[in-house]
């Protein structure tokens, strides 16, 4: 290990001073799981994605909030993630225009039938 | 003040998996969103292995979390203890996801037997390879945690559970709910 | 391995002689967490792998420009042999010559010593990440000896040819070559995160962010480039290896799949290597020129923005390389204007080392001369890429040997020319003695003036409209022209010529590393930390580790008497 490195000790507890209570973070985790199994059960689309994937970004909020301690974390670290999570932005915007087309000029992409058993009667796919 | 040194390397580490887990997932989303038929294969799914395998690894986290919290007042053996109870919430994890495979190759849904499933057991697979990497390593930093040695180690293996946590937290609504 | 370089280690390192004990040759050179043992093996595999991709040109070559002939030492090249040369000799040169030797040989020299600490923060880590490094290039060179041969279906790796066996013919060479690549791939990630993590939490008291060598500041930016680009082609990868092996559809349009969704995973991560390569390589250079011009680095900050909005731009350009495969045409033209805006920032660079030289007083030593000859044929190689960053050129031109041409002549200069640069430059610190310079300088001669033969032939024969992975052009007649011909075979006798002169530096580097003269401890009068550590540095590097009072290129600096300023001396 590096000399210049052995600072271990000084700084790592960034969580230090705020005491949260864990378990009642975890709690709301629960209720917003059970919301999000539940709200697919009305049938309604726009509250099935909503509660699907609105909820997963708030529950990853707050474990990453948290649970990781990225609320008083250094704001390199918040570049970091942040360029990361953009850059899949950029790369579904440049990809997605190509992967998504469903034809051109002289072709079309094939109907596929799907090898899967329709209701999972337990006959072998293919 | 600089970020200690093995908590920074593992924010590199978790960039670096935002990106492979990024790459996979978009790649499934786009194909998701042009194959209306999926839908159907999602509906074979069962919701709720999944929503428990949730729970599993919020609970999972939980410990985790207070692991960290034992850590930073220098209580070892009790960050141990709590990693422990963590890599027992891994293991849970991957139990029922095998029982849910088999169930699920035995009904006949192979990882070809379409797109969906396809990218449904890659991209499982991925996450259940980093929670058995996540629960070895935690294992080894119990084992010293217990002798109070290296504490600084409980903070950095949770923050990569969190994060494996996380991934987990997107896969749900993608692979089992959204149908 | 560096068997004389740590002859004098323990002595000098006298406040970490107690905590490093004797070590048996296993534990001191292959089993070593030094920072510098590290690099010589990563910088020896690499050279020897660059050997390894070197004799697969020759072959090659020899076959386009005597088709069918029986080739010295490899016998007659079939075209199966044909394709798994061509794919392994871009592969290797790429992924195992110029990633090892730039990025993981000199970063692991230089980050520690040049930012004054005595190892990287995961010493352990490191290790690992040359085993995992090691091992791929085990696999790779096992996929070249499986049933069926090696894998040839072009660096690229473009499904089907390379997801269905019944096309490719190589069943287990395709599956090692992309297992090999995942691997080396894992191996650079972690010794990214070392190289990421050293630079930011470990440099020397007082050493701020701008007092940081260029080359640091590059590689650490690749890095990060790396880090940033590589993972949706590990899931690619990950992809494939099932493509391949349980026959899943990720990329076979007949069973929902897209194989264009490979070739973007590919260049997402494709088309920043270059720049993870290039720019460690242009930090070697920046350096050289500073010390040999004793001159201060033109415009310090400027080039760190510039490298940093490279970086940036290096994200948004990676679809001109698919030009012609079908993607839709409104990205062509955002990828065409982002393409031609990224030759700005490399091209700022490229003045920038022109205005360093502005004026100096410039001693045109052996590494020098190498640092200037990059410059020269990277400017040919990034005005090239012009005509192939236009779609409406690129429609002409994909494919062709104009193409080539232009990668060659920039991978050369980063992978050959700036590696001869660097450990031209570092020898005397690397291993306590100086390299002959007059057989340096013929060495340089006798690979810069055939390299242009062999490449300048290959841009006409391109815009004749040769296509590239061609076994034999005597079955197509428009290309089998005589004229056309003869530019093939001066293409392949000036590779021979080269291939001969790198004799020249093989024999230089050994006789110098066995009986050169010794080296002082700063044979250039240069200012960066790694010049105030012992030639060679003792494992541990300092005796007593150094403070930074001031930037790395206080050269000639006006009512001092001597002409450079060493970053660690006190005002």
């Amino acid at each position: 290990m590096s000399a210049h490195a052995k600072t271990h000790d000084e700084g790592h507890a960034p969580g230090a001073g705020h005491h949260r209570n864990y378990v009642k973070i975890w709690a709301i985790l629960l209720v917003l799981l059970i919301v999000s199994v539940t709200g697919p059960m009305l049938g309604i689309r726009v509250i099935t994605l909503i509660t699907a994937f609105g909820i997963a970004l708030v529950k990853a909020y707050i474990v990453a909030k948290n649970f990781m301690h990225l609320d008083v974390e250094k704001p390199i670290v918040h570049w970091a993630l942040a360029v990361a999570l953009l850059l899949m932005v950029v790369f579904y915007a440049g990809i997605a225009p190509d992967v998504q087309k469903q034809s051109g000029t002289h072709w079309k992409k094939a109907k596929v039938e799907s090898h899967a058993p329709a209701h999972g009667s337990g006959h072998e796919g293919h | 003040m600089n970020i200690p040194t093995g908590r920074l390397a593992v924010w590199w580490v978790l960039v670096s998996e935002i990106v492979i887990f990024g790459g996979l997932l978009a790649s499934y989303l786009m194909n998701r969103l042009t194959h209306a038929d999926w839908a159907d294969q999602a509906a074979h799914t069962n919701t709720w292995i999944g929503a428990f395998n949730t729970l599993v690894l919020l609970t999972s986290s939980l410990s985790a979390v207070l692991a960290h919290q034992a850590a930073e007042k220098g209580d070892g053996p009790k960050a141990a203890r709590l990693l422990w109870l963590t890599v027992l919430g891994g293991a849970t994890f991957l139990v029922v996801k095998s029982f849910e495979w088999t169930h699920e190759i035995r009904e006949g849904f192979t990882i070809t037997s379409s797109g969906f499933w396809s990218y449904y057991y890659t991209a499982a697979g991925l996450h259940a390879f980093h929670v058995l990497c996540g629960m070895i390593l935690m294992i080894w930093v119990a084992s010293t945690a217990a002798k109070n040695q290296e504490l600084h180690r409980v903070e950095n293996i949770g923050i990569y559970w969190h994060f494996v946590d996380i991934v987990w937290i997107f896969l749900f609504p993608l692979l089992y709910i959204a149908k | 391995m560096s068997h004389t370089s740590h002859t004098e280690a323990h002595g000098a390192g006298a406040a970490h002689a107690d905590s490093h004990p004797p070590q048996s040759f296993f534990h001191k050179y292959l089993w070593s967490t030094d920072h510098k043992v590290i690099a010589m093996q990563y910088l020896f595999t690499g050279m020897a792998m660059a050997l390894v991709g070197a004799f697969m040109a020759y072959v090659f070559r020899m076959q386009l420009a005597f088709p069918g002939m029986s080739v010295p030492g490899f016998g007659v090249v079939s075209p199966g042999e044909y394709n798994a040369m061509i794919t392994n000799h871009g592969s290797i040169m790429i992924f195992w010559v110029a990633m090892p030797v730039l990025i993981a040989g000199f970063g692991n020299y230089l980050i520690p010593l040049m930012c004054g600490c005595d190892d990287m923060v995961f010493p352990r880590v490191n290790r690992l990440s040359y085993q995992l490094f090691f091992l791929s290039v085990l696999v790779l060179i096992a996929s070249l000896f499986v049933q069926g041969g090696g894998f040839g279906g072009a660096w690229t790796a473009y499904p089907p040819l390379s997801s269905v066996a019944k096309y490719n013919l190589t069943p287990w060479g395709s599956l090692l070559w992309i297992i090999a690549v995942a691997l080396e791939f894992v191996a650079f990630l972690l010794g990214g995160i070392n190289f990421i993590t050293t630079a930011m939490n470990s440099r020397a008291p007082g050493m701020k962010a701008f007092d940081v060598p260029i080359v640091v500041w590059m590689i650490v930016v690749a890095s990060l480039l790396f880090m940033a680009s590589v993972g949706p082609l590990i899931a690619g990868a990950v992809m494939l290896i099932f493509d391949q092996t349980l026959h899943t559809g990720f990329f076979d349009p007949a069973r929902g799949g897209d194989p264009v969704l490979w070739q973007h995973l590919f260049w997402f991560f494709g088309h920043p290597e270059v720049y993870v390569v290039l720019l460690p390589a242009m930090g070697i250079v920046a350096e050289i020129m500073t010390v040999f011009a004793r001159k201060k680095l033109f415009a310090y900050r400027m080039v760190i923005y510039s490298v940093i909005a490279t970086g940036v731009l290096s994200f948004f350009v990676w679809a001109h390389h698919q030009f012609i495969a079908g993607i839709d045409p409104r990205m062509a033209n955002i990828f065409t204007v982002t393409t031609l805006l990224i030759s700005i920032p490399i091209a700022e660079l490229c003045f920038v080392y022109i205005a360093t030289l502005y004026g100096g007083s410039i001693r045109l030593t052996t590494p020098m001369l190498w640092a200037l000859a990059f410059v020269a044929e990277f400017l040919i190689g990034g005005v090239t890429g012009i005509y192939l960053g236009a779609s409406g050129a690129d429609i002409f031109f994909h494919d062709t040997y104009f193409v080539v041409a232009h990668f060659h002549y920039t991978f050369f200069p980063i992978a050959i020319i700036a590696v001869f640069a660097g450990i031209t430059f570092w020898f005397p610190k690397m291993f306590g003695r100086y390299m002959n310079e007059t057989w340096g300088k013929v060495h340089f001669w006798g690979t810069i003036i055939p390299f242009n033969l062999i490449f300048i032939p290959m841009f006409l024969l391109g815009m004749a409209g040769e296509h590239r992975r061609i076994y034999d052009y005597t079955h197509f007649p428009d290309l089998a022209l005589p004229e056309l011909q003869a530019m093939r075979i001066l293409a392949t006798v000036a590779l021979l010529v080269m291939l001969a002169f790198q004799l020249v530096f093989l024999v230089n580097f050994v006789l110098s590393l066995m009986r050169g003269a010794r080296a002082s401890k700063n044979p250039w009068n240069a200012n960066t930390l790694e010049w105030t550590a012992e030639s060679p540095p003792p494992h541990g590097n300092w005796a007593e580790l150094p403070n930074c009072y001031r930037g790395p290129y206080e050269y000639s600096v006006p009512g001092r008497e001597l002409d450079y300023w060493p970053q660690d001396e006190k005002a």
